[in-house]
């Protein structure tokens, strides 16, 4: 990763190597930034200041298995508000939570690129289209069976 | 792999980018090539940079990335001669609202971006490329990744490209989710390991973009575009549209409409023909309101302002713009209280708090919206909500300002009865309901 970038530029890689790292660890943790750091040749602070800004970075652990919807305009269109609504009790939580056994957590996304397949839901990195609360519920029922 | 694509496509488009789509195994190289792949690199090869650069200026291209600037006169800004490398850095941050082109490009056609992105090389005499994609599309880093490894194995990335002696490395950066980053000179930041805040212009990305060094930074779909242009002639690309516009787009139908899609539309094709025959009109037959016509930081065209032919400058006169690309088409039964909320809610999550008038304007805007939408609007906030989006107009230091602002500013004016009916006191209007 690091020799993508131009001579004394490691400092490029922060971002990308946070967010590959976070998903080997579940999160970014004061030991991962301090390593991060180290690889990229900058201060643990220069790195630090960065978790914050982007939303994909947290210091908190999420589910196994995070439930994006996506509620901005071309999903609010086409039910993307209640499916998240449906997504909330199904999981019995809210916004940027977890279940209390760590398998699920939620959250309400901005546009992700899949509006002409509205609704759309991203579990991890997998994208889900024309989702209905039914076809939801099935996606977190076999998730949660594959347990 | 992908040979099932998202929706259907339509007899009514005409298919240049993305006439690869649905070929079995589009995205493979072998594809590639026997499908005119690379034939337009080695073509270029033939042709001075100046060449190159006057061929896209003919195309009459303009970028796919929101703004339509002329790409062939954004190509001869970077300093070809510089001493210093020159990088070409690709955009694929595809986050504004109603936009979901550039993963296509990306996912069934990749070889056709990166021989886009090499003929760039050539034109900037520029040897690095970087492909920022945002970090939830991370299944399309993997997926480009490989096509890279691909195009690296069989000699058409590296060193002595097919033999021409051309060398060129091109690299996938993620993203990890900010749409701010798209804007060109946050997005370089990024790039740089930084927050994504922009900076100030000039110096333009064209001379000292991407760690102080000349750098061409384009759209995916803006770079997808090159090799057809330069393998059939600008000309020929600039015929399929209208004058000074260029070519195809890929345009992103999405929200009331039977068929929702991506479709492939010459330049100035009529919006209305758009909606009715290439998306399948609406459901249930209900009447047309409202349509965003590039993307969530458009302002909003009214049913009866949507006769007009879909291109930058009828757009522009029409008082909005075509953006990136993504059209939203909204029914008679939209609420524009709840669309002009959602919409502020995401600018005041993404403004990256830089400058005051877009962070205070869009928490306010937002805040005035969310009264609306609980029933305890006021009078009074209706031109409020006009004038705090106004004053936000031009005063911000980036575009996501204006971006936030001008909807907003559409909305109020146009479908002001939508707002009375949720002042406080009014029965809550129970026919509005989106769907
Ligand atoms: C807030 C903001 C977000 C933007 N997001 C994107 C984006 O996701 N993708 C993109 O290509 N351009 C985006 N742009 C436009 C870029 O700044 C830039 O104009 C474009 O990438 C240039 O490429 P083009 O000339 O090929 O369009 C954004 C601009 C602003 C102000
Ligand atoms: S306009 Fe908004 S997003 Fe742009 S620099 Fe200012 S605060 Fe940041
Ligand atoms: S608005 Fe939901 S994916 Fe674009």
């Amino acid at each position: 990763m690091l020799a993508a970038y131009p001579e004394g530029r490691k400092r490029s890689a922060v971002v990308p190597m946070l967010i590959y790292a976070q998903d080997e660890t579940g999160a970014v943790t004061p030991e991962l930034i301090a390593e991060v750091a180290k690889r990229c040749e900058v201060e643990p602070l220069q790195v630090d200041e960065v978790v914050g800004y982007y939303s994909m970075l947290h210091r908190k652990p999420l589910g196994k298995y995070h439930v994006q919807v996506c509620t901005n305009i071309s999903c609010l269109l086409v039910g993307g508000e209640e499916l998240y609504e449906h997504a909330k009790k199904k999981l019995g939580i809210g916004n940027k939570q977890v279940t209390a056994d760590g398998q699920f957590s939620l959250e309400e996304v901005e546009c992700m690129g899949a509006c002409s397949w509205a609704p759309a839901v991203e579990i991890n990195y997998d994208f889900h289209h024309y989702v209905t609360p039914e076809r939801l519920d099935q996606l977190i029922d076999a998730l949660r069976k594959a347990n | 792999m992908p040979t099932t694509l998202y929706n259907e496509p339509s007899p009514l488009e005409t298919k240049v980018l993305s006439k690869r789509f649905g070929l079995e195994n589009s995205h493979r190289l072998d594809t590639y090539l026997a499908h005119d792949g690379f034939k337009a690199f080695l073509k270029a090869r033939q042709m001075t940079p100046e060449q190159i650069v006057e061929e896209v200026k003919t195309s009459a291209l303009r970028g796919r990335g929101g703004a339509g600037f002329p790409t062939g006169l954004k190509w001869s800004f970077v300093p070809r001669t510089s001493p210093k490398p020159k990088y070409i850095v690709i955009n694929a941050d595809e986050s504004e609202p109603g936009t979901c082109k550039d993963r296509l490009l990306m996912e069934y056609d990749p070889h056709q971006l990166i021989e886009g992105i090499l003929i760039a090389g050539l034109a900037m005499d520029a040897h690095k490329g970087y492909l920022y994609i945002r970090g939830e599309y991370r299944y399309l880093i993997d997926h480009t990744d490989r096509a890279i490894g691909e195009a690296y194995s069989k000699g058409y990335l590296g060193k002595n490209i097919a033999g021409t002696g051309f060398d060129f490395d091109l690299y996938t950066h993620s993203g990890a989710g900010a749409y701010e980053c798209g804007e060109e000179t946050a997005l370089l930041d990024s790039l740089e390991g930084k927050r994504g805040i922009p900076r100030m212009k000039p110096p333009f990305p064209a001379v000292a973009g991407a760690w102080a060094s000349p750098t061409l930074l384009n759209n995916v779909e803006t770079f997808s575009a090159v090799p057809n242009i330069i393998r059939d002639g600008g000309a020929a690309f600039a015929a399929l549209g209208t004058p000074k516009n260029g070519g195809t787009r890929l345009v992103c139908i999405s929200g009331h409409v039977n068929k929702p899609g991506v479709y492939e539309l010459p330049l100035g094709y009529p919006m209305l023909k758009a909606i009715y025959e290439v998306a399948g009109g609406i459901p249930g037959g209900k009447k047309l309101k409202a349509v965003v016509p590039g993307g969530s930081s458009c302002p909003l065209l009214k049913a009866e302002e949507c006769d007009i032919p879909m291109d930058y400058d009828t757009l522009a006169k029409a008082g909005s713009m075509l953006g990136s690309g993504g059209m939203v088409v909204l029914d008679e039964t939209t609420d524009m209280v709840k669309f002009a909320l959602r919409i502020m809610r995401f600018y005041a999550h993404e403004s990256c708090g830089w400058c005051i008038p877009c962070r205070e304007g869009t928490t306010w805007l937002r805040k005035i919206l969310q009264r609306f939408d609980d029933g305890g609007g006021r009078k009074e906030d209706i031109p409020v909500l006009g004038e705090v989006s106004k004053n936000m107009l031009g005063r911000t230091f980036c575009a996501l300002g204006d971006a936030a602002a001008m909807p907003t500013i559409s909305i109020v004016e146009k479908f002001r009865e939508d707002f009375e009916k949720r002042l406080a006191g009014a029965s809550r209007a129970s026919e509005l309901v989106t769907v």
